[in-house]
């Protein structure tokens, strides 16, 4: 069998695994997006409590195997009377995963931000939540971008792991068709290249737009 | 099933656990000694003088780094009997982890030689070094200190994801826990002990790094305040 006979036959199966992939990257990302933020502003907190409670959270998913992580949310939460679908369990886990490195990111943004402008803020009589949200958070994504979209991409390959817990995503399609028609190089090769795809030409450039973006917002991009 | 931890099974199944455990380790050391030289090869591949080679392993550097580590161990375990090369579990997995978190590493070493101050060449060019004596004597040991940290970091990285090693039959830590599970059919110990287990090993690791971190900074004069 070529290589345009194997499309023909099992390439609309692999795109659909393709758009599960794209969704569960989507729902990861927004999770991983909340998390960091949350958890990022908690590790900064000065109340002991809420610092410790950040502190732990993300030394125990940075700690731990993301696929660990993933097969407890799955296998070991019906134990306690929680059963997470497949594809929830995936996001949770990815997302609470991804959200702890973030939360490291953002922390590392707010610090970066100058000092002066923390000082001028608070010349200026501005309450605390004000000063964050109006003065110090608009400066942190020229600052905190490009670290998260590294961590994106990873996000993206990470995804891949969802397959172990059922979800039929491009992997999981891609295993299933190696064990049909043992045709491995054909199938496999073939999603890495729709992961190298995805990746290069749509979710990198549209990260680096947004970099853009945000550089230019606070007036630091290239004229 | 219940929701009970049950510690005379956690203690039964303990000592196979540990056992994986070294086998987990030892995926993770030799995993990391070959990336650290592939991590060097790809580096040397986008420093030689004809563009063209240079901008090829630039792509294959980019194409195995935004690729998943999952589908790359398939393809290396299952494509090689297709061509009448039979690859086992564990030289596959090895492979594969060498190739991938080489790529990491070659950007560390890149970040690393990028470091070092401009300045430091010229003026090994205003001595007239050669370039080979620049590089052992002046950059080169500049350099290492900027790299501990990132390759540390990437140690960590590799032994957790050394459990994706388990889905092509490699015996570590996650795969005793799961045959383990399976056969009890008891997946809240085993699981929660590979969790326990990586975070024993993996949070000082981390800590230690961080700690070195700092010292290089310090050392570099790289340090705010």
């Amino acid at each position: 069998m070529n290589y345009f006979a194997f499309l023909i036959e099992h390439g609309p199966t692999l795109l659909l695994g393709t758009v599960t992939t794209i969704k569960v990257l989507i729902c990861a990302t927004i999770l991983y997006v909340i998390i960091s933020i949350i958890f990022g502003l908690m590790r900064l907190s000065k109340n002991p409590m809420i610092q410790g409670t950040a502190t732990v959270y993300i030394e125990f998913f940075r700690g731990t195997s993301l696929l660990v992580q993933l097969f407890w949310f799955y296998y070991v939460l019906p134990f306690f009377g929680l059963t997470l679908e497949a594809f929830t369990a995936g996001v949770v886990a990815i997302g609470m995963n991804f959200g702890a490195y973030g939360a490291e990111i953002v922390r590392g943004g707010i610090l970066a931000v100058p000092k002066g402008q923390w000082e001028g803020a608070f010349a200026l009589n501005f309450s605390p939540a004000k000063r964050m949200r109006r003065i110090i958070i608009p400066q942190i994504f020229p600052i905190i971008l490009p670290p998260a979209a590294n961590l994106t991409v990873e996000l993206l390959k990470a995804t891949a792991l969802v397959a172990l817990v059922t979800v039929v995503d491009l992997t999981f399609e891609a295993k299933q068709i190696n064990s049909i028609t043992w045709l491995s190089a054909q199938c496999f090769g073939t999603a890495l290249l729709i992961y190298y795809i995805i990746s290069r030409f749509f979710l990198v450039p549209f990260l680096r737009w947004l970099e853009v973006l945000a550089a230019n917002k606070v007036g630091k991009g290239k004229v | 099933m219940n929701a009970e931890w049950r510690w005379e099974f956690a203690f039964e199944i303990l000592p196979k656990m540990l056992w994986a455990t070294l086998n987990t380790i030892m995926a993770a050391g030799i995993g990391y000694s070959i990336a650290a030289v592939v991590g060097l090869l790809f580096l040397l591949g986008q420093k030689t003088p004809y563009k063209a080679v240079n901008a090829i392993v630039r792509e294959i550097v980019e194409f195995i780094r935004s690729t998943p580590l999952l589908i790359q161990l398939f393809f290396v375990y299952f494509v090689g009997p297709q061509f009448g090369i039979t690859l086992s579990a564990w030289v596959s997995a090895m492979i594969t982890i060498g190739l991938h978190f080489g790529t990491y590493l070659s950007e560390v070493y890149r970040g690393a030689l990028e470091g070092v101050a401009k300045t430091q060449w010229e003026a090994c060019r205003a001595l007239n070094f050669t370039t080979l004596y620049t590089y052992r004597r002046i950059v080169l040991p500049q350099a290492f200190p900027i790299a501990i940290p990132g390759m540390g970091n990437y140690l960590v990285g590799i032994f957790k994801d050394t459990p994706l090693l388990s889905t092509i039959g490699v015996a570590e830590l996650f795969h005793a826990a799961t045959a383990v599970g399976g056969y009890h059919y008891r997946y809240l110990e085993p699981y929660t002990i590979v969790g326990i287990i990586f975070l024993i090993l993996s949070v000082p690791a981390a800590m230690g790094i961080r700690k070195l971190e700092r010292s290089v900074n310090k050392a570099q004069g790289k340090v705010k305040n």
